[in-house]
């Protein structure tokens, strides 16, 4: 297992290199700098390129970048008065990692008892109407819900705050009343994909033979159901959780997008438009790490679940 | 003799037991659920509608009409330019008949629904073939290469992409190459519908290049590909004729499931205002534009944002029926 580890890291090496090779070269080739506006003055904006080294050669650049990276240190931010990224960023990835706990709570919340009981059930009313939501559920996108769930929550029933964001010290009530409503845009369309997941990986097992020797000795049905059938039929939505939390970031730009939240993928978005290098560059290179991460505890905890997955080869 | 009158019996037999093929059954399967009948039918509505827009629009779509600004569903033009229009779905906030950017709209949804699914296939589909096929050397490079392509974010690499190719559609003409210009032509024609194809298709065919060489991992170890290679066939044939009419099934069950992150991929990017763009009509600028006037005209929102999820979802229910119908082991249950 420790090899596993130890070559998921290195893995992350080229990975790393390509990344952020893209996105600097993508970035520096767009037309404009970080300091172009109307209203500063040429020569200034030639100075500010100077002191933030803008006038090398792009290559030069990225070898600087990368040092000061592999350091942890992601520079300034160019369009923040030269404040360091990290007191953005560390910040907004707090915010967007609550948003995500949470969003991945009301998935799995939602999602496995659901499809647990459209397996049990498979044909009678109860899995047709879970399937049918499923399938609404992948199908409202947080473009939709998101602006639905204000309608209905925050506008016309007046219950919960419009937008915007609230910290855990301001109370727990205004948190939670802050929280709830992207966490639900976000979760929605991943409770969806989970109980679609669970139903069809525990029909699956439902079929096999053990099952029907479990139900042969006389075993309680949901003795079967949890020891045997369930604990077989999660391996795949285990597995499935590195996708999800790729899912859950990209998704957290979009609900953060829609709720004016101060989460990282706002950052990202709003610093890509103003030529913001530093910053990009730290957002991507925290994505990947994440999914690289993430990735890799699936892998763990897949071992721990299904002993039969030999990693040696 | 016996064999031989038994032979000719069963020969004798066989007419009346029509065989089906596999798409016949699958085809027979599908259109026996009600709910798939109706989406085929909304989606065939809404191709209808995306190649003649024109017939069913009852406005120019960027006609403005300022008086009538957030104009309420079925309020009729008083002056202006439209005067006597009806707006159905009501007007946004320029005044603009909401109903006929909803019909452009769809043209924009549909182009990035098929041309994206089509980029994707024919990409990935080729890529996974050759690379699930080649030496395990070559196949190692070729699937490390889409790994670490995956490990980025897709939808971040795809906003980075549209940055990219927006700025280049705004420089300066004359220092572009032939290939930028032509490829910024194209992009203005459609209104930078184009770019957004290229930012969705250049990153969608890593999961179809994934599936289609698990599949052919999967058959090439069987007999028929070695019989094939021992009677020798070439390789192109081999990945043509043996290889790609086994595989194919799934990857377009998988596609098809895939569609619906296209169209909503482009309508996020609209959005974001980093989509077609404007005066361009698409849902997505259209559900940002209503999600601005949701306190005081939530009818902007509502119109763009059911067309959204009832196009994926017509996709998704779709997908899955067609998934379920080539199941063998779903068959006559």
């Amino acid at each position: 297992m420790l090899r596993l580890i130890i070559r998921r890291f290195f893995w992350f090496i080229p990975v790393f290199f390509v990344v952020t090779g893209i996105t600097f070269l993508t970035m520096h080739s767009l037309p404009g700098g970080p300091f172009d506006t109307d209203k500063t003055p040429p020569a200034l904006v030639k100075q500010m390129e100077n002191a933030f080294g803008l006038n090398r050669p792009v290559y030069e650049q990225y070898f600087i970048w990368l040092k000061n990276a592999v350091q942890l240190d992601f520079g300034p931010s160019l369009k923040q008065r030269g404040k360091p990224v990290a007191s953005f960023l560390l910040p907004g990835l707090a915010v967007s990692a609550q948003l995500g706990t949470f969003a991945m709570l009301f998935a799995l919340l939602i999602g496995l008892p659901a499809g647990i009981i459209a397996a049990l059930y498979r044909g009678r009313w109860q899995d047709r109407s879970a399937t049918l939501v499923a399938i609404l559920g992948v199908s409202v996108p947080p473009i939709v819900m998101g602006p639905l769930l204000v309608w209905l929550f925050a506008l016309q029933l007046d219950w919960l705050p419009v937008a915007q964001w609230s910290s855990l010290d301001d109370g727990l009530l205004p948190y939670l009343s802050h929280i709830i409503l992207p966490a639900v845009t976000l979760g929605a369309g991943l409770s969806a994909i989970i109980a679609r997941l669970t139903r069809a990986s525990l029909l699956q097992v439902l079929g096999e033979d053990y099952i029907r020797t479990a139900h042969a000795k006389g075993l309680a049905r949901h003795t079967v159901t949890i020891r045997h059938a369930l604990r077989n039929a999660l391996i795949p939505v285990v597995t499935y959780l590195g996708p999800l939390a790729a899912a859950v970031l990209t998704g957290s730009l979009v609900v953060e997008q829609i709720f004016a939240l101060p989460g990282m993928g706002r950052y990202f978005v709003s610093s890509i438009t103003s030529r913001d290098y530093p910053m990009v560059m730290a957002v991507v290179v925290i994505y990947a790490f994440i999914i690289v991460f993430v990735n890799l505890v699936v892998d763990v905890l897949y071992l721990f679940i299904d002993p039969r997955i030999d990693h040696a080869h | 003799m016996l064999t031989s009158s038994a032979q000719t019996a069963a020969a004798a037999a066989a007419p009346q037991r029509r065989s089906r093929t596999l798409w016949q059954d699958t085809l027979q399967r599908l259109f026996r659920d009600p709910v798939v009948v109706i989406c085929i039918a909304f989606l065939t509505l809404l191709i209808v509608i995306a190649l003649f827009p024109s017939v069913f629009a009852t406005a120019p779509y960027e006609q403005t009409n300022f008086p009538d600004k957030f104009a309420a569903p079925g309020a009729i033009a008083a002056g202006g330019k439209l005067e006597g229009h009806t707006y159905w779905m009501g007007a946004d906030k320029l005044g603009r008949d909401i109903y006929s950017r909803l019909i452009y709209g769809t043209r924009v949804s549909m182009a990035v629904a098929f041309l994206g699914a089509g980029i994707s296939f024919l990409i990935g589909l080729s890529y996974g073939l050759v690379a699930g096929y080649s030496r395990p050397r070559v196949d190692n490079v070729m699937m490390r290469i889409v790994d670490i392509i995956y490990a980025y974010p897709t939808l971040i690499l795809i906003i980075l992409l549209q940055v990219f190719l927006t700025a280049l559609a705004q420089k300066d003409p004359a220092q572009m190459g032939a290939v930028e210009r032509l490829l910024v032509d194209l992009d203005r024609s459609s209104g930078g519908l184009f770019f957004v194809f290229l930012a969705i298709g250049a990153v969608s065919w890593l999961n179809m290049a994934r599936l289609t060489r698990g599949q052919v991992m999967h058959y090439k170890q069987q007999e028929f590909v070695q019989a094939a290679q021992i009677v020798g066939a070439s390789n192109r044939r081999i990945m043509g004729r043996h290889l790609l009419p086994n595989v194919i099934g799934p990857c377009i069950v998988a596609e098809t499931l895939a569609i619906p992150s296209y169209i909503y991929t482009e309508a996020f990017l609209s959005f974001i205002g980093l989509g077609v763009q404007p005066p361009m009509p698409s849902w997505g600028s259209m559900i940002s534009d209503g999600y601005g006037a949701l306190r005081t005209a939530p009818w902007l929102i509502l119109f763009p944002a059911l067309a959204l999820s009832l196009t994926m979802f017509a996709f998704n229910f779709l997908g899955d029926a067609v998934r379920d119908a080539l199941d063998p082991k779903l068959r006559d249950r």
